[in-house]
């Protein structure tokens, strides 16, 4: 069998997935094309020199629609013998993306892939794309389905976390996405967004509130109490799936919820002939790949049996992890990881996570796995694995090792 | 013909008359389809005729579907039983289709005849989706009619096209009460809400005039007509989107999931909303077939309704002559005698509000004059209508004024004693056959008896509180108990529109046999360590509108106490609930006595509002870290009230297994989705209900044994309703 390896990893940087937003003026075309040309550039990427751009992205509606992948890699500096292809896996589709490139790399497919996503949330709003799951009442019914956010408060109500100690993450969040900003432990990944003249429209997380602590989110109100107690009422739900709970505890708000954003990411994936055939020196072996399917109530729970998973495929222990990236989609996904396995928060997320910078769905994967290895390389580290929650009730890991 | 007749006028206006022989409503039924379709056909066919009116030869225009046809239909489809259904209403879609599109071009929509309706009072059910197939709505300004599609409360939903009819109409939103709800109301309120389009004196003049002057326009429906788009937006359009996904939450927690007819119609709504006009009617037949197959709807419609009413004009009546009550004496103004005075009052029967001294009398009287004040704020009442109730009820201390009364409801405190000595003081100034009923809830009526001097006059009427809302009445017919006792009583309570079971005299009689199993159950998991949520959960989840926890604090824990002393006297040793006392004793040692006292095994706020579940609880009944299963808890919780109400049937205490599932689903809110103990036995089947009695009772102990008539039935895979017969008595 053939090895993946990362040989490069970009992203742009996340920019509020509001109107006001910087990178609300730039396309998910353009915020594509960013990293996909940096890609290029910077590994000379001449004519067909990937056999496939898997591109996660989730809401694939309007100008996300019609395979943005093919399109994105048409509007780009890459040779038009590079096909595209768009894949949603929810919120792990960067992630996703990166393990199928692996995969086909591992099983001869070709020799390199780009892999990666983006998401433009403040252009192609979240759920326009409309979905069976929530609104089909047959399939909705039957699977008790509730929004994601109040699968997380589930989660907080079932395994005993409190608002405190989800607002003691997002402050946590905030104080690390800082200092890596300060540090600048991005710098080698970030691609500035950048004008048809080449005027620089974005280069940091404006996402970010540095300063943010426990007083300034206490202030804040949960953002899923009236839809689960008032209307439409999601927490009977809730509790018909989960019958011991006499109520649900809204504990997450807007500041210890990830942040909706706009943003970027491609990965260069390859064999070792790649490598020797660019002149390119692997940065890390992806050793392994995971996805699962779990409960879709409680939805956000995937990150600890995808683990259990991806452990137990390899022979692996928790304990052989140096370092994790779990995404911070909501405090309690967080929390419940560190529980479920006894993994120090020292060890994970150690550069803050989407709560503090953001969560542009089909391109979070990929950042993640990005900052993990960056930060592996800065630290010396050995073997990090990245995982993320998904909408429906899944999960998706991925660890890799330095080479 | 005997239901619809298509009479020709002059002016080319046709008049289509519903009429059925020998009933006083019009019911829909298989044959009658037929009748509207040759008159119909008739109309399309005849150039001499412009247009038609279907209009009602009775004071209202009809009542709904004759339910019994829906049973039909799935008995005459043998094995294939569906097939046999979807085509039946597939057929009804069809004639219903050919109105709406009146003979029109299929393309131009043009050349149709308007075919119109005009309704002179209620129309329920089918009674409306006719109408809303036609291409205008005429009703008459009658407040006393009732408009609307009550079906979901009965376990269907409306299946001749009145779902997807009504969701076109007014969008999925504007139609969701009407529909998910069954909300109905009178001609000037369905007007308001765009179900019938004009209200005026005389609905067939204006509808004569629109039908002469109406255009090919105007008989087009939007949804017929080109560019049409469904108000509020289809599900995937980003008005409609939120609806829909909020539809399916509140649908779901409404019904916690169990009744089958509200998921189904909501799937009918949704899919057909995404397609086509007579695709959506295909696949509401799909899932209106879907529902009637499922036993939920078929027990739902035989207890709630069919067995409902037969019971409420008398089934179970012997056969003596008319013993409506013209004059009651209510003894004992307190909470339950307020109510019995103000329910006979409304039903125009004088009373005498009779207590120990005229303050408390005139109390007892208030609460009339406070429960009509509620109507007259909320516009259901007016100042006469509550001076009139109150003229009918006399506020008395002096037992004299008992005299010329028919019947006499005592209402006295929970005593022995006190109830002997009211009896014959009363019996002394009472006419000769006047009936003595006695309102306990758990003194058996054979010993009250004793005190009277003529026990066959003497019966148990038994009311739930409160006595306004709840709508069972329970007869206890003691040992000496005659016939003429038995038909004053059930006039009584058909007089008071209510709906009465007669049983037998045993401790507590039916209904509170089966409660308080039902509630020990509940305290017992407690005592053992399983998570109060999950009792209740388990509960609500099976269609009770309150956990067995939220029923003892309603019903207060010290009423518990003295239950428990008083039969564990009865029963010495034989006593089988010490584990359940033990935790209802230490509550009442902490004070915590129910809502009464603001404390129970929930919490209350300074304004005795629930708040929760006392936290509390846990310290003193650890919940362990090993919890059951969801289904051995719900099945403990049903199988500890279903084989009491077996026993009750065994011992005779029920002698019709009909009143044992309407008194259930009425009296205590027992799972109304399955029709009641009986029926949901017949449900999980006697050899599979037998096998789980087995189980419990090595689990959980011996209150589970499995009834004789339980296991016989087993033996030879009975049902209930099969070996006792839809309509006959169990005895």
């Amino acid at each position: 069998m053939n090895e993946a390896y990362i040989y490069d990893a970009v992203r742009t940087p996340r920019g509020k997935g509001r109107k006001d937003g910087s990178l609300h003026e730039v396309s998910a075309a353009g915020l594509s094309v960013t990293a996909l040309n940096a890609l290029k550039d910077r590994n000379d990427l001449e004519g067909h020199a990937v056999e496939d751009v898997i591109w996660g992205n989730v809401t694939q509606v309007a100008e996300q629609g019609a395979c943005l992948a093919r399109t994105a890699v048409l509007a780009s500096e890459l040779d038009e013998s590079i096909p595209g292809v768009s894949i949603n896996r929810f919120c792990a589709s960067g992630l996703e993306a990166v393990n199928m490139a692996a995969n086909q790399v591992r099983g001869g497919a070709g020799n390199a892939y780009i892999a990666g996503g983006v998401e433009s949330m403040s252009r192609t709003p979240m759920m326009s794309d409309g979905g069976a799951i929530a609104v089909d009442p047959s399939i909705a019914i039957d699977n008790y389905f509730v929004p994601q956010g109040i699968g997380a408060d589930i989660i907080a109500s079932r395994y005993g976390f409190t608002r405190d100690m989800a607002d003691a993450m997002a402050v946590e969040s905030q104080i690390r996405a800082k200092a890596a900003w300060d540090d600048n432990r991005f710098a080698n990944t970030i691609v500035p967004v950048r004008d048809i003249n080449g005027l620089t429209i974005l280069d940091y997380d404006e996402f970010m509130r540095p300063g943010t602590d426990m007083q300034s989110l206490g202030a804040l109100k949960p953002s899923f109490k009236d839809q689960g107690e008032i209307m439409p009422g999601f927490d009977k739900i809730a509790i018909q799936k989960y019958p011991e709970l006499e109520r649900v505890n809204h504990i997450h708000h807007a500041g210890n919820s990830s942040g909706i954003v706009d943003g970027a990411a491609a990965i260069l994936i390859g064999n070792k002939e790649f490598g020797e055939q660019y002149g390119l020196k692997p940065r890390a072996r992806i050793k392994a790949t995971a996805k699962i399917g779990t409960d879709p109530t409680i939805m956000l729970t995937g990150p600890v049996p995808v683990t259990k998973k991806i452990l137990a495929d390899n022979g692996m222990a928790i304990s052989d992890i140096d370092l994790f990236e779990v995404n911070e989609a909501f405090a309690s996904v967080v929390m419940l990881f560190e529980q479920a396995f006894n993994v120090d928060h020292s060890k994970v997320n150690v550069n803050g996570g989407s709560i503090a910078m953001g969560h542009p769905l089909g391109a979070t994967g990929a950042i993640i796995l990005g900052t993990l290895l960056d930060e592996m390389e800065r630290t010396d580290k050995e073997t990090g694995l990245a995982t993320l929650c998904i909408g429906s009730g899944m999960g998706a890991a991925t660890i890799i090792e330095r080479v | 013909m005997t239901d619809f007749t298509l009479t020709k006028h002059d002016d080319g206006v046709a008049i289509i008359t519903w009429d059925c022989a020998n009933k006083s409503m019009n019911v829909a039924s298989f044959e009658a389809f037929e009748e509207l379709e040759a008159c119909i056909d008739q109309v399309l066919a005849e150039d001499d005729i412009k247009g038609a009116i279907i209009t009602s030869g009775k004071k209202d225009f009809a009542g709904g579907m004759d339910l019994n046809v829906l049973g039909r239909l799935r008995q005459e489809g043998g094995d294939n039983p569906a097939e046999n259904i979807f085509n039946g209403i597939m057929n009804m879609h069809r004639l219903l289709r050919k109105i709406e599109r009146a003979g029109m071009d299929p393309k131009t929509n043009k050349g149709g005849k308007p075919i119109v309706s005009a309704l002179p009072g209620t129309a329920l059910g089918i009674g409306l989706e006719i109408p809303l197939a036609t291409h205008r709505i005429f009703a008459a300004d009658n407040p006393k009619a009732k408009i609307g599609l009550p079906e979901i409360l009965v376990g269907l939903f409306p299946g001749a096209g009145g779902t997807t009819r009504v969701v076109r109409k007014l969008g999925a939103m504007a139609a969701a009460p009407i529909l998910l709800e069954g909300k109905a109301g009178s001609p000037k309120q369905m007007k308001l809400q765009k179900i019938v389009d004009e209200v005026v004196a005389d609905p067939v003049a204006a509808a004569r005039e629109w039908v002469l002057n109406a255009s090919d326009a105007d008989i087009v429906k939007p949804w017929d007509a080109k560019g049409y788009k469904m108000p509020g937006g289809t599900p995937y359009h980003p008005a409609g989107f939120m609806t829909f996904v909020g539809a399916s939450a509140m649908v779901s927690g409404n019904t916690q999931g169990v009744y089958p007819a509200a998921k189904a119609m909501l799937s009918a709504i949704y899919e057909g909303a995404l397609v086509p006009f007579d695709t959506a009617l295909k696949i509401e037949a799909r899932c209106f077939t879907k529902v009637i197959i499922d036993p939920v709807s078929s027990n739902m419609i035989r207890s709630l309704f069919v067995n409902k009413q037969a019971l409420e004009k008398g089934a179970n009546r012997p056969a003596v002559g008319d013993e409506r009550v013209k004059k009651v004496g209510v003894l004992g103004a307190g909470m339950m005698g307020a109510g019995i005075a103000l329910v006979s009052a409304r039903a125009g029967i004088d009373v005498v509000l009779l207590d120990q001294n005229i303050e408390a009398a005139e109390r007892g009287k208030a609460y009339s004059a406070g429960y009509m004040d509620k109507g007259i704020k909320r516009g259901k009442a007016t100042a006469e209508k509550k001076e009139a109730l109150l003229s009918q009820i006399t506020a008395s201390a002096d037992l004299n004024d008992l005299a010329g009364c028919d019947l006499i409801v005592e209402a006295v405190f929970e005593d022995p004693a006190v109830k002997a000595e009211m009896t014959q003081r009363v019996e002394a100034v009472i006419p000769e056959d006047c009936i003595f009923a006695s309102n306990t809830s758990t003194l058996p009526i054979t010993e009250l008896a004793k005190a009277s001097s003529r026990p066959d006059q003497f019966i148990g009427i038994h009311f739930f509180s409160p006595v306004e809302k709840m709508m069972l009445v329970e007869i206890i017919k003691g040992k000496e108990t005659g016939d003429r006792a038995v038909a004053k009583a059930l006039d009584f309570v058909r007089q008071i529109r209510k709906t009465p079971i007669v049983v037998n005299d045993a401790r507590f009689f039916y209904a509170n046999r089966c409660i308080i199993p039902y509630i020990n159950e509940g305290i017992r998991m407690i005592g053992e360590g399983v998570s109060p949520a999950l009792v209740e959960n388990a509960a609500r989840q099976l269609g009770f509108p309150v956990g067995p926890l939220q029923l003892v604090d309603e019903t207060s824990i010290e009423l518990g106490v003295k239950i428990a002393k008083a039969t564990r006297a009865a029963m010495g040793d034989a006593y089988p609930d010490g584990a359940v006392d033990d935790v209802v004793f230490a509550m009442a040692d902490l004070g915590r006595m129910g809502r009464k006292t603001s404390a129970g095994f929930y919490d209350y706020d300074e304004k005795g509002k629930r708040t929760g579940l006392w936290d509390g609880l846990d310290d003193k009944f650890p919940v362990s870290d090993d919890q059951p299963d969801f289904i051995d808890v719900q099945h403990r919780l049903m199988f500890s009230q279903t084989l009491e109400a077996v026993r009750a049937l065994e011992e005779g205490v029920l002698e019709d297994i009909r009143e044992g599932d309407v008194g259930a689903i009425l009296g205590w809110g027992f799972a109304p989705w399955s029709g009641g103990p009986f029926s949901w036995l017949d449900m999980l089947g006697a050899p599979y209900a037998a096998e789980r009695c087995d189980q419990l009772t090595e689990a959980f102990g011996d209150r589970f044994k499995c009834p004789e008539l339980l296991r016989e039935m087993a033996g030879k895979n009975q049902t209930f309703y099969k070996r006792f017969g839809e309509n006959a008595q169990a005895a």
